[in-house]
């Protein structure tokens, strides 16, 4: 299906018919390292293609095809992050690290932080510790996961990740804070005392 | 003036998961070094923070080459869907 538009001296065109050879890699790219889940990743493309497509007729040709369809999938990822962040109650394993009550804010005494064996050797990196890596950012609740790849493993802007998910800098900070003291004590037991 | 300065456990660790980035301003980086002083456990909780940032650079080293493609199987259904969508 091809789309003409006119702007001003020049015509934009929209064929739809070449998307998913030309965008589908990119966009699946695009969402997986956000998301990191395969076939939540596909559908977000999926829901963009179609999302696209029934929207055709507003492309303004201000921008190009893929940034076009890119930003309707930040809109997908926006409304996946919302989503997860409104559900209350569920199964998250979030830990509670400090006091909440006469001692607000200093260390529970059974989670203070443990030294660690032979730590410059459990340092070197190696497959074991990646896969135990992998194991603990997976046991995160998920839009801490989500928020600790984004900064620490892509290593994208604040800024950026703030505004791909509608959150301040403040929020982004403590959710960072949860997720690396979760993780903190995840390698420690799991990795750096075993 | 000092009781401004002065911040829990979970601010200072707040700060030092912050300052791990390069982010935390010169004012939260004094309220964290003057939490160190009375504070033997955040000072370990920092020490062992850097040596996990090392371990997350590495595997953000080894993740960010990586690049995904959508699987053939994925992409062809998705074509089937989209071409039934356009027909319609």
């Amino acid at each position: 299906m091809v789309f003409y538009f006119k702007m001003a001296e020049e015509q934009v065109v929209l064929d739809t018919s070449k998307w998913i050879d030309n965008y589908a890699d990119y966009m699946y790219n695009y969402a997986i390292v956000r998301v990191n889940d395969g076939d939540l990743a596909k559908d977000l493309v999926q829901e963009t293609f179609f999302a696209g497509l029934k929207s055709a007729k507003n492309f303004q040709g201000k921008s190009t095809e893929r940034t076009w369809l890119v930003s309707i999938l930040k809109r997908k990822i926006i409304d996946y992050y919302r989503k997860i962040n409104s559900k209350k109650g569920q199964a998250e394993v979030r830990m509670n690290f400090y006091d909440d009550g006469e001692n607000e804010g200093n260390w529970l005494e059974e989670r203070v932080p443990q030294s660690w064996d032979n730590q410059s050797e459990k340092s070197i990196e190696n497959e074991e510790l990646k896969s135990q890596l992998e194991s603990c950012i997976d046991a995160l609740p998920q839009k801490y996961g989500m928020v600790f790849r984004m900064k620490t493993i892509q290593e994208f802007e604040t800024e950026e990740i703030c505004k791909e998910l509608d959150i301040t800098a403040s929020n982004l900070w403590v959710m960072i804070h949860r997720a690396r003291t979760q993780l903190r004590k995840c390698m420690e037991d799991n990795w750096f005392n075993t | 003036m000092f009781k401004s300065l002065k911040i829990t456990c979970d601010q200072a660790t707040t700060i030092c998961d912050k300052n791990q980035y390069g982010e935390a301003s010169l004012l939260e980086k004094l309220k964290l070094n003057l939490h160190f002083i009375r504070c033997k456990i955040c000072f370990k909780y920092t020490k062992q923070n850097m040596t996990l940032t090392k371990i997350y650079k590495g595997h953000a080293r080894s993740c960010q080459h990586v690049n995904h493609c959508m699987p053939d199987n994925a992409k062809d259904l998705l074509k089937e869907e989209f071409e039934k969508l356009q027909a319609q």
